[in-house]
């Protein structure tokens, strides 16, 4: 039972006078709390008394009326038309089904959580009415209800450990959801050695120079291959390429990366002259909506300091020569 | 020749989203005791299981196959996983049904499905790998590029990949399994969702779906058994090639054209708009329908988009095309594979329903997957052999 008075909110403030005067003081405003010395001793009656016993025991029932229904809580009439209840008390629970709730974003000082959490009627499975009680959706809950809280969502109570519970409603010390899933949190560790071939092209781009090899079909390939895709045949023989080529075909990417400059950012496909596949490339250096296939571009390369044999050293391509912006007119943008 | 198989059960799940309310193992006996219903059969008169996924990085499930087997009533019994990228599903039906043909099995289990909502595919496809500085952002950032491609080779009027993408969503208002259900849609709307992938906007890319699918395939005689209809598997053909090398031509890839040849020269498909009623293909982009009704020879190169535009895939076109809404209406990436040639087999039985194309005696299954580079078709009809 309540012993210490309930916080007053701030006191009310009228309309500010247009001119204050001494006929008019300020108001006296002081707090009052009434709370009868170790609290009102409350009969439970045979019906509610039982409810409580089972619940301290950490069992859960309701009482059957005339007409068949199951009531939780409990009352010692059926309160639909006054007649007693029966002898009956069912076991219900410990499931149940959440009938309608509230989202409380603020809690209250004498609310039993102190972060954002539900009131909710809770129809325990086998009964026939709901019972209020606070819903825990989780430390995770913010202002805003879970989308996961709706009518329907099935809960089960958190009962105190048996050594806290008294006989009263808290021994519930709330509601929460049924379990619907686990997260695996699991991690791979991988220890990967590049191919040779790869090593070497990445070596060659930290001083500037692009790698490729030369298939015994004469294709050209970069990065350069150990062996031929197209026919298996091993590759022996390297050469270098230079930074320039044309774009073959490209995408204007609109949904964000980390791995990217901005939004949007132009990722293409870049056939270094004299080679016979696309180097996947970043295209910088050009509004979007003026890249062409058939452009000429070059490699921009990362400051030496920046440079680094575990990963590409080309920025991105940009466009060679540069464009210029007096002479090419921004395009009307195309609906493709 | 080998021995004539087919499909004597077909089940799949209702795609969601989120398929919350099952676990992995309650989501693919969803479709495999839907199937095994349809076939009349139980899992102790199945002789072999076919399992198949896409990556497992999608639910960080390594080898579901042995995770899933006694969910799958395989214990005591083959289990084969397969794996073939967006493909799996085809793939998946593929090696079922030459475990019938070789005659070392008369009931087979094939089943497909993806839980995407445990992870993020995109997640999944995007994540880096050591020594590179890959820029590919999902699947549709690796396949925008090539559409362009087919976009700057054929001269397509951008409005085509809007009329693919309302034409499958209206198509899977017909289907009672299918995930998106978007009464109102039109090409209008298409066009005016965001761009994602220039030029692939928001509504014309597939949803991420959680789902499975499953079929029974039998020997001849568990289908005369069968108390449906059978779809005879009258032909059947995978093939590959990799990602990248020297004249590789990534729009028209040749492992699909010998692919498609391989599978109409087993089922005496000389004209394929003319000799298949119906066809259900992967087409998880809306630009992929084009870029595919030339792949696989219903148009000449440079002419699958006029088709699209003349209506000739629509419903009451001469070749309807995924009829059922397709990839971009329902795509549990590993099963998406195997609801298209289930779907097939299901028009060939008149078991498709709200989405039965009438008289259907000839339906193609296709589906393809990584960068476009593995295949799977099969031609199934409802005559026998």
């Amino acid at each position: 039972m309540p012993t210490d008075p309930e916080p007053t909110g701030p006191a009310p403030t009228g309309p500010e006078p247009a001119a204050p005067g001494p006929a008019d003081p300020e108001p006296l405003i002081g707090t009052h709390g009434v709370a009868f010395p170790g609290g009102y001793t409350r009969s439970t009656g045979p019906v509610i008394g039982r409810f409580l016993t089972e619940l301290r025991d950490g069992r859960l029932v309701g009482v059957r009326t005339a007409s068949g229904r199951v009531l939780v809580p409990p009352t010692e009439y059926d309160p639909l038309d006054g007649s007693p209840v029966t002898g009956d008390h069912p076991g219900v629970g410990p499931a149940g089904t959440v009938q309608t709730w509230c989202w409380v974003a603020e809690p209250r000082p004498r609310h039993p959580f102190d972060r954002p959490f539900a009131w909710a009627a809770v129809l325990l499975d086998g009964a026939d009415t709901a019972m209020l009680h606070a819903l825990d959706m989780g430390e995770a809950a913010g202002a805003e209800p879970p989308r996961a809280l709706r009518a329907g969502l099935r809960v089960r109570p958190r009962l105190r450990p048996e050594a806290e519970r008294t006989g009263a409603v808290t021994d519930i010390a709330c509601f929460r959801p049924e379990v619907t899933e686990v997260r695996d949190t699991g991690r791979l560790d991988y220890t990967v050695r590049a191919d040779p071939a790869l090593a070497r092209y990445l070596d060659a781009q930290t001083e500037g120079r692009i790698l490729g090899s030369r298939a015994r079909s004469g294709a050209v390939y970069v990065p350069p291959r150990e062996v031929d895709p197209a026919d298996g045949t091993p590759v022996t023989e390297e050469v270098e390429l230079p930074p320039t080529g044309t774009l073959t075909t490209f995408s204007v990417n609109h949904v964000p990366d980390p791995r990217a400059p901005e939004v949007p950012f132009v990722t293409g496909y870049v056939r270094l002259d004299g080679a016979d596949v696309d180097l996947l490339a970043l295209v910088s250096g050009v509004d979007p909506a003026r890249v062409r296939p058939g452009m000429r571009v070059r490699a921009e390369w990362l400051p030496p300091e920046e440079r680094s044999r575990t990963r590409p050293s080309i920025r991105w391509f940009v466009p060679d020569p540069p464009p210029d912006p007096l002479r090419e007119p921004a395009p009307e943008q195309e609906e493709r | 020749m080998s021995r004539a198989a087919a499909v004597v059960g077909v089940g799949q799940t209702h795609h969601r989203s989120r398929r919350t309310d099952v676990s992995m193992p309650g989501l693919v006996r969803e479709a495999a005791l839907r199937a095994l219903e349809d076939a009349g059969l139980g899992f102790a008169d199945i002789d072999a299981v076919v399992l198949g996924k896409a990556p497992d990085l999608f639910e960080g499930v390594a080898m579901p196959d042995l995770f899933l087997a006694d969910a799958l009533g395989a214990r005591g019994k083959p289990l084969l996983r397969v794996h073939t990228a967006g493909s799996v599903g085809g793939s998946t039906a593929i090696v079922a049904a030459s475990h019938v043909r070789s005659g070392a099995f008369r009931r087979v289990l094939a089943l497909a499905w993806e839980k995407q909502s445990e992870s993020n595919a995109t997640w999944a496809l995007t994540v880096g790998q050591p020594f590179s500085a890959s820029l590919v952002v999902g699947a549709g950032g690796y396949f925008a590029p090539f559409i362009r491609a087919y976009i700057e080779r054929s001269g397509a009027p951008g409005h085509v990949g809007w009329a693919v993408a309302a034409k499958d969503r209206r198509n899977a208002l017909g289907n009672p399994y299918a995930h998106l259900r978007m009464p109102g849609i039109t090409p209008e709307a298409v066009a005016a969702s965001p761009m994602l992938w220039e030029p692939l906007r928001y509504l014309e890319t597939c949803p991420s779906s959680d789902g499975a699918c499953a079929m029974v395939i039998g020997d001849a005689g568990a289908a005369r058994a069968a108390p449906g209809p059978p779809a005879w598997i009258r032909g059947a053909a995978v093939r590959s090639e990799p990602i990248a090398f020297a004249g590789r031509d990534a729009v028209d890839p040749r492992a699909g054209r010998d692919c498609a040849a391989d599978v109409y020269a087993q089922a005496g498909v000389a004209d394929p708009r003319r000799d298949i009623d119906t066809a259900e293909v992967y087409v998880p982009f809306s630009w992929y329908e084009p870029m595919w009704l030339e792949n696989l020879g219903f148009a000449e190169p440079g002419r699958g988009w006029r088709l699209t535009e003349e209506g000739a895939t629509a419903p009451d076109g001469d070749t309807p095309w995924n009829r059922s809404g397709g990839v971009l209406s329902t795509n549990p990436i590993g099963a998406s594979g195997l609801i298209r040639f289930a779907e097939a087999a299901q028009q060939v039985r008149g078991r498709a329903e709200g989405h039965q194309v009438e008289g259907a005696r000839t339906a193609l299954g296709h589906a393809y997957g990584a960068g476009a580079q593995f295949f799977a078709m099969w031609i199934v009809g409802s005559e026998g052999p």
